[in-house]
């Protein structure tokens, strides 16, 4: 069904343009432009952001950071090996896919740790990369709450996520 | 804030691989990531240029029009601040729609037009809007219901059930969104009692 899916939104925009007397390429080619604009005023952020977050983690501090948090799992009662994704799904977007990969590598899709990272990984985003490219892509300077208001919602979706399947699967 | 998060993550690597002999590892990432950047800038570039053309055909279409009329009591309650009939709710439309099947790649340029489109609204700003935050935190909830990246490399470790993990997912999605959604709007109260806000 997937395959259809953008090919057929492509086909009735198309359909529509013409039928309305839209000059549809031509049109195309202006809202284009914009394109352009967005993604080389965002590249500044983006970069400025991955690199931080590549020396934390090249450096091994991460590793040491999320280290520290350990002893919190076994006062909640839940498999210690979760909390690093847990702690890293907001900053980093790749880390937290290749922990989730190496999770249910190890523990098998099926086991109680392989349903929680399957979960975690799917029902929440990464923050920081999503402020980072939507504030940077129009230039906003003053984020307000965002992050906070963001964090918070990952760390609601997290718990969420430990709850429902420690209900479900065990 | 994020200068805070920004300083912080560097020097502490930095001083961390100074004490534990990574300062090796340290300097490849710099430059690989640089490399990443990008790469991930490049890529963004191409699906902003083919989503942004496309969208700004289905906004003269008066498709976008017809989508944030059909949605909108929604719309409305989640962002009081867009006049009606404006295409930012067009835009902010189509990126959650592409978000909750999934489309990551459409969903992105939306998104992006759509903070276009409120930034205008707030005059040209560079502070965020109330509608920016709300936008962001919607997204960064997820409002996935298949997650099509999971279940991928769920059938890659042979799961036995690799679509198990659907319900539950789309259960924490709810719940987080909710959450982000609730949250917002605290902290935008809290922001007017401050009388941060006129």
């Amino acid at each position: 069904m997937s395959i259809w899916l953008i090919p057929a939104i492509i086909l009735i925009i198309l359909v529509t343009a013409t039928a309305k007397r839209v000059p549809a390429y031509e049109v195309f080619v202006e809202g284009s432009k914009e394109g352009i604009q967005i993604a080389i005023s965002l590249l500044p952020y983006l970069l400025g952001m991955m690199v931080s977050i590549a020396i934390f983690q090249a450096s091994g501090a991460m590793d040491a950071f999320l280290h520290l948090f350990k002893p919190l799992t076994a006062v909640f009662n839940i498999p210690e090996q979760i909390l690093p994704l847990a702690m890293i799904r907001p900053i980093s977007g790749t880390a937290a896919l290749s922990m989730t990969t190496e999770l249910i590598r190890t523990f098998g899709p099926d086991s109680l740790i392989g349903q929680m990272a399957s979960v975690m990984q799917g029902s929440t985003d990464t923050t920081l990369y999503i402020i980072t490219v939507y504030f940077g892509a129009v230039g906003i300077k003053k984020m307000g709450d965002a992050l906070k208001v963001g964090l918070l919602a990952d760390l609601v979706g997290i718990i969420a996520s430990i709850i429902i399947v420690l209900i479900l699967f065990s | 804030m994020v200068n805070v998060i920004w300083v912080v993550l560097a020097v502490s690597g930095i001083v961390y691989a100074a004490f534990n002999g990574t300062m090796e590892q340290v300097n490849k990432a710099i430059f690989e990531t640089i490399d990443e950047s990008i790469l991930i800038t490049m890529s963004l570039l191409g699906v902003l240029v083919f989503w942004l053309g496309l969208m700004k055909i289905a906004e003269e279409a008066g498709l976008l029009k017809g989508l944030a009329k059909l949605f909108n009591p929604l719309v409305r309650r989640l962002f009081p601040e867009i006049p009606a009939d404006d295409p930012a709710i067009g835009y902010i439309l189509s990126n959650m729609t592409a978000n909750i099947f999934g489309l990551g790649n459409a969903a992105t340029p939306m998104g992006l037009k759509a903070m276009k489109e409120l930034k205008r609204l707030s005059g040209g700003s560079t502070e965020a809007s109330r509608s920016m935050i709300t936008l962001l935190a919607i997204n960064t909830s997820s409002l996935t219901i298949v997650p099509t990246t999971v279940i991928a490399i769920r059938m890659k470790y042979e799961s036995v059930e690799p679509t198990t993990i659907i319900g539950p997912t789309i259960l924490a999605t709810l719940i987080s969104t909710t959450a982000a959604i609730l949250i917002d709007r605290y902290f935008y109260y809290r922001r007017r009692r401050l009388g941060r806000i006129l």
